[in-house]
């Protein structure tokens, strides 16, 4: 059973070291029943407490990390089944597979040379999965080093051949790979080599969760604490009923054998490559910590990365923008003057198309209770005189030398009562949608900028 | 080992479309969370309804105009297209020339293209109007007369104006879509709003908004299972299957049009962007799919298909 942060505070030496890392043993307990830390970094639990917060006190789902350095992956400690309960934590880690082929280091390097910002946030990929194919073991170990030196990511090694494996793991195993067995005979060798080397394995179940549980107490009675669970699932269908069950396990029934990591594969099937990527698309949103995706592809990169990226954000983020002046790439007062609704999607689009025409541009946003621009405007939350207060609220007069404004296309037939609204005006009408604003930002803008009409 | 599996108390309302007809569809029903075959039962498949446009849609991306390049702007030819050629289910369809801005087409021509799309093909048939304000009103109810005992799928009623097309689809025995700006709460404010005026609930549907892939996704991926968990246990407020207009929130978005070449083949690269935001929707409970690319719907027709073996 999980003990409360006050149970487990009495356990405590109670002297406010610091040592953890937290400053107060309370906070420290109040830690360790949230699962956020591990018993392990107070030196001082004595051992009756460790005896009786081993168990309780680690996380319901273990965290691993692969890799070493700034390029370290970590997953695990998951503590929801639905994004919106708390956040999903450690991002799914995407691998594309390689075979250990002449091209392998080349495709690694290319692979990871694909970086794109995006919202605030940097896509690439994370870790190259590795395949031996023949039986050259030295080859594989070499070229596993050669990939690992050449991009710095950390690597999954999958191989049936334990002589391989142990070659590849003398030469990377301080990168910290994770070892996937492929063959079940040469199970215990593996797990003797993953022990041996101090990394992580992947475990792979033969068929459904009870034999994939048989598996994990094996690896465990052998020493290897570090485990991933594969439930080897042999359709989408399946897939979803057993990452669904494992994270249930872990979670609610408190099923230690299977508290893990898991992983899945998205193998190319031939002809279609949208398998792939449906099979990717379900691993992203259902459970998967790691993912291996054969034959990858550069114009997979963005959908699925962009997919990880919105799965993954903190669900707590507001839908509403607070309603003000943006200056978006540093505007003057001759810059175009925009206006739209306070919807957080709505900013979001157009702020970063207005970045992306490279116009730098004042965007005023009014207060309509995080309503779309056409939702606003049916709803009267974004009429002629809304928009009229909230320009002149803003001030924005006094910093600006012309006096135009641009509305979202949608509202194109309020642009005459708010003209009568806000006297000395001229208001144009912008795009419909926010994809066209960096053509009209670059064509349009300089029309009417230089037309007098519009003079302050 | 004992994983629980999970029995709800609630379960969502089956709306069933074109009854009248042998290939009419029940959507809906289900017991359980997205899929989850494994612990429920799901007497009908999620569906994908092919978008049509009643004029020339101008704005489309090419990518999704070529497929269509014989039938643009001939909207009956264009549905018996994807009933005959692809194997079409359901259609939606879309009038965006009805819209005031556009070529603001009357009333009476849209209830008269309706008319006539009924009658070249016997798949149920969502309509879609040209948006909030008095234009949509007209169209809708007029419509909604027009294919009276048709049991289509009206678009959609908004909290702000809502009554009209409820009264159109009590007299003329349709069914609609209630759409609001992803959140749990309106969302079932407005369909107490409809259900107090006597509509009865097997004949709605809940439209949460969609955010596409990379454009608020996530909002409406979380409010879709937060509305499901909810309704399973048992709100009945909120039991309604979801409907996801899936292109239109695609083929407008930059990482769509951009020709990058670090970003890799931009066709494929859009058509993917299109499954990706289905079929995400898809496992958070989507029952119905408004699409556009014809690979994207084969592509997530066979992903249903696979899903619904269980």
């Amino acid at each position: 059973m999980a003990l409360t942060g006050l149970q487990i505070f009495k356990l405590l030496p109670n002297t406010n070291c610091g040592d953890c890392g937290v400053p107060t043993c309370l906070a420290f307990a109040m830690k360790l029943a949230a699962k956020r830390v591990e018993l392990s970094k107070c030196p001082h639990a004595s051992d009756e407490a460790k005896a009786a917060l081993g168990e309780a006190s680690a996380p319901p789902i273990r965290k691993i990390a692969i890799g070493a350095g700034e390029n370290m992956a970590t997953v695990g400690e998951e503590l929801v089944m639905f994004r919106h309960d708390k956040t999903f934590y450690h991002k799914t880690v995407i691998a594309p597979l390689l075979h250990d082929n002449n091209n392998a280091v080349d495709e690694a390097k290319t692979l990871s040379s694909i970086v794109v910002e995006r919202a605030g946030e940097v896509l690439k990929i994370d870790a190259i999965a590795l395949q031996q194919s023949g039986d050259d073991g030295e080859h594989f170990a070499k070229t596993a080093q050669a990939i690992s030196s050449e991009t710095g990511l950390p690597l999954i090694l999958i191989s049936g051949d334990p002589d391989g494996m142990k070659k590849a793991l003398d030469l990377v195993g301080d990168k910290r790979p994770l070892v996937y067995p492929m063959v079940n005979e040469n199970f215990d060798g593996m797990t003797a080599i993953a022990k041996e080397k101090g990394v992580p394995i992947v475990v792979a179940g033969p068929s459904g969760l009870d034999g994939l549980i048989e598996r994990v107490k094996k690896v465990k009675a052998a020493g290897v604490e570090d485990i991933v669970l594969d439930p080897s699932s042999k359709s989408l269908a399946g897939s979803l009923r057993d990452q669904t069950l494992i994270r249930r396990a872990a979670l609610q029934a408190d099923i230690k054998d299977l508290g893990y990591p898991t992983i899945s594969g998205a193998l190319s099937g031939g002809d279609s490559s949208c398998k792939s990527s449906i099979a990717s698309i379900a691993a992203i949103c259902k459970y998967s910590s790691f993912l291996v995706i054969e034959d990858f592809q550069p114009w997979q990169f963005l959908p699925l990365l962009t997919l990880r990226q919105n799965i993954y954000t903190d669900p707590q983020k507001p839908l509403q923008v607070e309603p003000k002046i943006y200056p978006i790439l540093e505007p003057d007062e001759s810059s175009p003057l925009l206006v739209t609704t306070n919807f957080s999607l709505t900013y979001f689009m157009v702020s970063t198309e207005i970045d992306d025409s490279e116009v730098p541009s004042h965007l005023l946003i009014t207060e309509a209770e995080g309503q779309s621009v056409l939702t606003a405007w049916a709803a009267g939350k974004f009429s002629p005189e809304i928009i009229a207060k909230a320009v002149m609220e803003s001030k924005i007069e006094e910093r600006l030398k012309h006096r135009n404004l641009i509305i979202p296309g949608y509202v194109a037939m309020l642009s005459g009562e708010l003209e009568e609204n806000l006297p000395g005006w001229r208001v144009h009408v912008g795009p419909q949608e926010s994809a066209d604003i960096p053509a009209y930002l670059r064509e349009e803008w300089p029309q009417i900028a230089s037309s007098p009409a519009g003079d302050a | 080992m004992d994983i629980p599996l999970e029995k709800h108390k609630g379960k969502i309302r089956t709306v069933e479309l074109r009854k009248e007809s042998p290939s009419g569809l029940a959507i809906g029903g289900q017991d359980c969370l997205a899929l989850h075959l494994f612990e429920g039962s799901y007497p009908n498949k999620p569906v994908i309804a092919w978008e049509i446009t009643d004029t020339d849609p101008s704005k489309w991306l090419g990518d999704v105009r070529k497929p269509y390049k014989d039938v643009l702007g001939d909207p009956v030819g264009w549905a018996k297209m994807v009933r005959e050629e692809h194997g079409a289910k359901i259609i939606c369809l879309n009038l965006i020339g009805t819209d005031p801005n556009k070529d603001d087409k009357s009333p009476e021509e849209a209830a008269s293209l309706l008319k006539n799309i009924l009658s070249a093909i016997d798949i149920p048939v969502i309509v879609k109007g040209p948006g909030p304000g008095e234009k949509q009103n007209d169209v809708l109810a007029a419509c909604a007369e027009a294919a009276s005992g048709q049991s289509c799928l009206f678009a959609a009623a908004v909290e702000e104006q809502y009554k009209t097309l409820v009264a159109s689809c009590m007299a003329y025995g349709h069914a609609l879509v209630a759409e609001t700006p992803i959140d749990v709460n309106l969302c079932k404010q407005l369909n107490i709003l409809i259900s107090d005026m006597n509509l009865s609930l097997d004949r709605v549907v809940i439209d949460p908004l969609t955010g596409g892939l990379g454009y608020g996704l996530e909002y409406t991926y979380s409010v879709m299972e937060r509305i499901r968990l909810q309704a399973l246990g048992g709100d009945e407020m909120m039991q309604n299957p979801f409907i996801c207009f899936i292109g239109d929130e695609v083929w407008k978005v930059k990482e769509v049009k951009a020709d990058d070449p670090a970003w890799g083949d931009r066709e494929k690269r859009a058509i993917l962007w299109e499954i990706a935001t289905a079929t995400s929707l898809l496992y958070s409970g989507a029952d119905i799919l408004v699409m556009r690319h014809p690979e994207a719907i084969k592509a997530v027709n066979e992903a249903i298909d696979d899903l619904m073996k269980g």
